[in-house]
């Protein structure tokens, strides 16, 4: 009987967003009177950050500081649709389609602007900091105030935009069955070194290594956050979390959350993260979706962790030290 | 039922309310007074969300009635910031990106609080025993720890 040490790799491709009848989500933005921007949205902010990440991509594409600009994700009866956060589709898909309603957006407020200033509109460009200049003649201005309110009281213009994006379902080759599921995919490996006692079945994480490629990281420390979140949360699946701990009937269950076992914070193991950043062909700026691939390599290193430790394969989740004794005890019988 | 009077102090302000008597100090909170700053997870003081400071000590708000409560000194996440001016916990929370939800954060900082005024300078063995009694779904907890860790550093920095 001893504590014997393992180590174990796995790595995952994960595809952004889901492929079942099409996959739309649409974006408004429009402009208030004094030159902020509305980004209407039925996209969910459940503290991913969804919210934040919306911002910088219509304040980019607007040409504006994030502060000026407003999402509001209030109400999917009344808002543009969205099929949904879920699927890490939500930076993808939405995304795209607040780039799509900003560009839109962007060309009426640069008309107006163009009027006001008396040049053509493909004349003019944003500094960034809430103002349109003349291409090589940045002294001739106006400030995004000015043409917010000159759109609303003089010239009637609506400064908005809409976007919608899809993308379509792909349905499989009837010779080949091949199909296309995803048009993105980030990816993931994960090593982990683990410490497995063969008298108590106990397996104890030591350290994870994991490495995510997510396209391009438009809020490296929001993005780092998750990783670090979902790290953990998949060593937890592998070793703790389960809604039916209890046997041999289904009636003896937790009821609540009381009775769902998750580790807390005395039971961290070393982590770290890098993150690769390959933009994406069809991501916003380059984005894929990392949400919630970075909460997945660590289940399969785990389990592959314990086989290099103790030379038993555990294919049920979680691996409690009941699944390992019994895995042990049947190998020991032969 | 007859309601029963309940004089408190809530993040130094008096507050006297008319509650049935079994009224939770969370329910008192938040739907009597309108503090909604400690938040109802599991109502059994499992995951700490609903933690709150009564008299120098961390107490779970859902687990504590009100009506125990005449005369006490409540202190909550919402009476921290002084004149918008957020509090080192605070400010180390946000800085540490250690907040997802933010359904857990009110209570983790409660439970911080009591460890700082204690312990102005605590190991990380001691922040993780203070939050041990905090549940996270999000964070991994490494960055609330890390953001206990820097608020004591700030506080230290400025009393010396």
């Amino acid at each position: 009987m001893a504590i014997r040490r393992g180590r174990g790799v796995a790595a995952i491709n994960y595809p952004t967003g889901m492929n079942l009848g099409g996959d739309p989500t649409q974006a408004l933005v429009h402009s208030t009177p004094t030159g902020n921007f509305m980004v209407t949205l039925s996209s969910v902010d459940l503290g991913q950050g969804m919210k934040q990440i919306m911002a910088q991509i219509c304040a980019e594409t607007i040409g504006v500081p994030t502060d000026r600009v407003v999402i509001d994700t209030a109400d999917t009866d009344t808002g543009p649709h969205c099929m949904g956060t879920f699927a890490s589709r939500g930076t993808h898909r939405a995304g795209n389609a607040v780039i799509q309603a900003a560009k839109e957006a962007r060309q009426v407020m640069l008309e107006v602007a163009a009027e006001e200033l008396e040049v053509n509109a493909s004349d003019l460009e944003t500094d960034g900091q809430g103002n349109i200049l003349v291409k090589g003649a940045p002294q001739k201005s106006i400030s995004i105030f000015d043409v917010a309110l000159s759109a609303h009281f003089k010239r009637g213009r609506s400064i908005s935009g809409r976007g919608m994006f899809l993308i379509p379902r792909s349905y499989p080759e009837k010779e080949t069955g091949a199909m296309k599921p995803s048009t993105c995919y980030a990816h993931a490996c994960t090593v982990v070194e683990v410490e497995v006692d063969d008298e108590t079945g106990e397996v104890t994480v030591l350290n994870v290594k994991n490495v995510f490629e997510i396209g391009r990281a438009l809020n490296p420390r929001m993005v780092e956050q998750q990783l670090v979140g979902g790290s953990w949360m998949g060593i937890s699946h592998a070793l703790y979390e389960t809604t039916e701990p209890y046997y041999p009937s289904r009636d003896h269950g937790g009821t609540d959350f009381n009775q769902y076992l998750m580790p807390g914070p005395g039971d961290l193991a070393e982590t770290e993260i890098i993150v690769l950043e390959r933009p994406s062909a069809d991501g916003p700026f380059g984005a894929k979706g990392p949400g919630e691939m970075c909460a997945n390599p660590q289940i399969p290193a785990v389990a592959n962790a314990v086989f290099d430790a103790v030379g038993v394969r555990i294919d049920t989740l979680p691996i409690t030290p009941e699944r390992v004794l019994r895995a042990l005890k049947a190998r020991a019988a032969g | 039922m007859a309601k029963v009077p309940v004089q408190f102090t809530l993040n130094g302000s008096e507050k006297a309310e008319f509650i049935e008597s079994g009224t939770t100090l969370l329910h008192a909170l938040r739907d009597k007074i309108g503090d909604t700053s400690p938040k109802g997870g599991c109502h059994q003081g499992t995951c700490g969300a609903c933690s709150v400071i009564i008299d120098g000590e961390l107490r779970l708000s859902c687990l504590t009635l009100a009506e125990t409560c005449n005369g006490a000194d409540i202190r909550t996440t919402a009476g921290l910031a002084e004149a918008g001016v957020l509090h080192p916990l605070q400010r180390a929370f946000l800085d540490a990106f250690a907040t997802q939800c933010g359904f857990c954060t009110p209570g983790m900082i409660m439970a911080a609080k009591v460890l700082l005024d204690r312990t102005p300078n605590p190991s990380r063995e001691d922040v993780v025993e203070a939050l041990s009694g905090n549940i996270c779904r999000c964070t991994g907890y490494e960055p609330i720890i890390q953001a206990v860790l820097t608020a004591a550093r700030a506080n230290s920095q400025n009393a010396a």
